[in-house]
């Protein structure tokens, strides 16, 4: 069912993983994925993965939720895979078989590219599952205030941001109801060929698109009755506050990713 | 009377193997007979919806069976649409289904579905929008540009016009004003006495189920709490208001005589048996 789709859901909890600023763990992700890019030997992967771990460890999120934010990525993750594995030119073959010759930088790099994008989407994914939407948002509104100084719509960026994402699992929802009710009359989504199966969304999309118009107008009044006039003068009701753990942790991650770098100036 | 559904210790759990697993129908049995109009009243929760979705095959029962006519509606799963055909069912707020470019059209979707062609079609469409009261110069309107009403007509004859022998209504008249709900439900009422078809009613409102069904089966956390005619329910009014439930207006009124000292059937759920029994009072020389 639709509803069982757990993009960027948040798991609530009290662990110091939960309690960080969230522009610290942006800014912990930022500099994760850049280790993550600049990683590019077994002893800098296994440092990757061993932070990821720490970093499970203490957020108490369990695995399986992790893993299964992998499910619906998994296509590309195999088809990078096998891109790498067959098409890698290499000095070695390791297999032979008609057109299809497994070079040794090849399996090396479908191994690594692999990796690389499930710890990406883990380590991502970590961060959603800790950090509720309202505060991602927030945190990011934070980061970004500088670029007002260029005229870049910062508050109304995040605005928009945190109003997408309360209204997924209303529209999660809602596509539910209008496909059941069009089963009910008979709708077929499962069976038929392509223009078929295209056709048969227009009775889904039609009231679907009807119905988020009708919302956004509704949100719309609804905020202007509540005085909303953009970010000019708003004050918060939670302040961002930096505090020890959020030195801490953004001095390990500093350190964890200028080692990877200074590692792979070394070769390894 | 022949049973026409059949439902046998239906249970659905959602969320199985998660920490949000919850049964949210529990090992429920009953029967619908051909030609009834039977209501199911439940508080929010109370697994109302989750159970009309298993009589037409939307959802697959966890356990248990659904029999349609004797037959498990689940024997052939490739079969499942003739099914939806035969049991119509009508969402909460239909009106958000419409999609087609006119009245007509959105109509016709169901039986077009069904196979329907050419003359039978119009046929169906015509005489689904005639029950309801739709007008012939209505059909060829955008849906979109009708009133809030006649946009819930449109959806229910969308459901009428697959002739379905079983009718499910889901809180049919929902957010509409007080002339509205009694225009559709006269519709309904219509509808069931001149095609004698099968129909289910799921209503918060006591009153508009009082006045309409001939049983009434009220659930109570994922299970039947009582099943019977109206009177032998709110005779159980007690335990209904424990459930958290209402009782029609006149039974409280009557409730409320009783308890003033008036000898009263409580059990009246009609504004016109309370006449009766009231005028019945005078005449015995009770004051009121």
């Amino acid at each position: 069912m639709l509803k069982d789709i757990t993009l960027g859901q948040y798991f609530p909890g009290t662990t110091v993983a939960h309690k960080l600023d969230p522009r610290t763990k942006i800014l912990l992700v930022v500099l994760y994925i850049t280790a993550l890019f600049c990683a590019k030997s077994l002893v800098t992967y296994g440092v990757m993965a061993l932070c990821l771990a720490v970093c499970v460890y203490i957020s108490k999120v369990s695995i399986k939720a992790l893993v299964r934010g992998l499910k619906p990525v998994l296509f590309i993750i195999i088809f990078t895979g096998i891109l790498n594995l067959f098409f890698t030119s290499g000095d070695r073959y390791l297999v032979e078989w008609g057109f299809l010759r497994i070079s040794d930088t090849g399996l090396r790099n479908a191994v690594f590219m692999v990796l690389r994008i499930m710890l990406l989407i883990m380590g991502t994914f970590l961060m959603t599952y800790t950090t509720s939407p309202i505060s991602l948002t927030d945190g990011l509104e934070q980061l970004l205030n500088g670029l007002k100084r260029f005229h870049v719509p910062v508050h109304e960026l995040a605005m928009m941001m945190s109003i997408a994402l309360r209204f997924i699992p209303t529209l999660i929802e809602e596509t539910d109801k209008i496909m059941s009710a069009q089963r009910a009359r008979g709708a077929d989504f499962e069976s038929g060929n392509l223009v078929q199966r295209a056709k048969a969304l227009i009775p889904i999309l039609v009231p679907l698109f009807i119905s988020a118009f009708r919302r956004a107008d509704e949100l719309a009044t609804a905020m202007e009755c509540r005085c909303y006039h953009g970010g000019e003068g708003r004050t918060k009701l939670r302040v961002l506050q930096y505090e020890r753990r959020d030195y801490i942790a953004l001095a390990l991650g500093v350190a964890v990713t200028v080692g990877v770098i200074v590692l792979r100036r070394f070769g390894i | 009377m022949e049973p026409i559904l059949e439902i046998k210790n239906l249970t659905h759990t959602y969320g199985i193997g998660t920490p949000f697993q919850r049964s949210a129908v529990e090992d429920m049995s009953f029967s619908v007979d051909a030609g009834e109009f039977l209501g199911i009243i439940g508080h929010t929760g109370s697994g109302k919806s989750t159970l009309i979705q298993h009589l037409n095959g939307l959802l697959k029962p966890t356990n248990g069976q659904v029999l349609l006519n004797g037959k498990d509606i689940w024997a052939e799963p490739k079969k499942i649409r003739d099914v939806r055909f035969r049991v119509g069912l009508v969402f909460q707020y239909p009106e958000y289904q419409l999609f087609e470019e006119t009245v007509y059209k959105d109509i016709a979707f169901g039986p077009a579905n069904q196979g329907k062609t050419g003359d039978e079609l119009d046929r169906c469409i015509r005489e689904a929008a005639r029950l309801v009261g739709i007008r012939d110069d209505q059909l060829d309107k955008s849906p979109f540009e009708l009133s809030g009403g006649q946009k819930r007509r449109v959806a229910l004859a969308g459901v009428l016009a697959m002739e379905p022998e079983v009718l499910i209504l889901d809180e049919p008249t929902a957010g509409l004003d007080p002339a509205g709900r009694e225009n559709l439900m006269a519709n309904i009422r219509d509808y069931h006495r001149n095609k004698n078809k099968t129909i289910i009613l799921v209503s918060h409102s006591m009153d508009e189920i009082a006045q309409n069904v001939d049983r009434i089966l009220v659930l109570k956390s994922a299970h039947v709490l009582m099943s019977g005619a109206p009177a032998e329910v709110f005779a159980r009014a007690d335990e209904l208001i424990t459930a958290g439930l209402d009782v029609p207006q006149v039974t409280r009124i009557a409730m409320a005589l009783k308890a003033r000292g008036v000898e009263i059937d409580p059990a009246v759920y009609t504004v016109e048996a309370l006449e009766r029994e009231l005028l019945a009072l005078r005449k015995g020389g009770a004051v009121c």
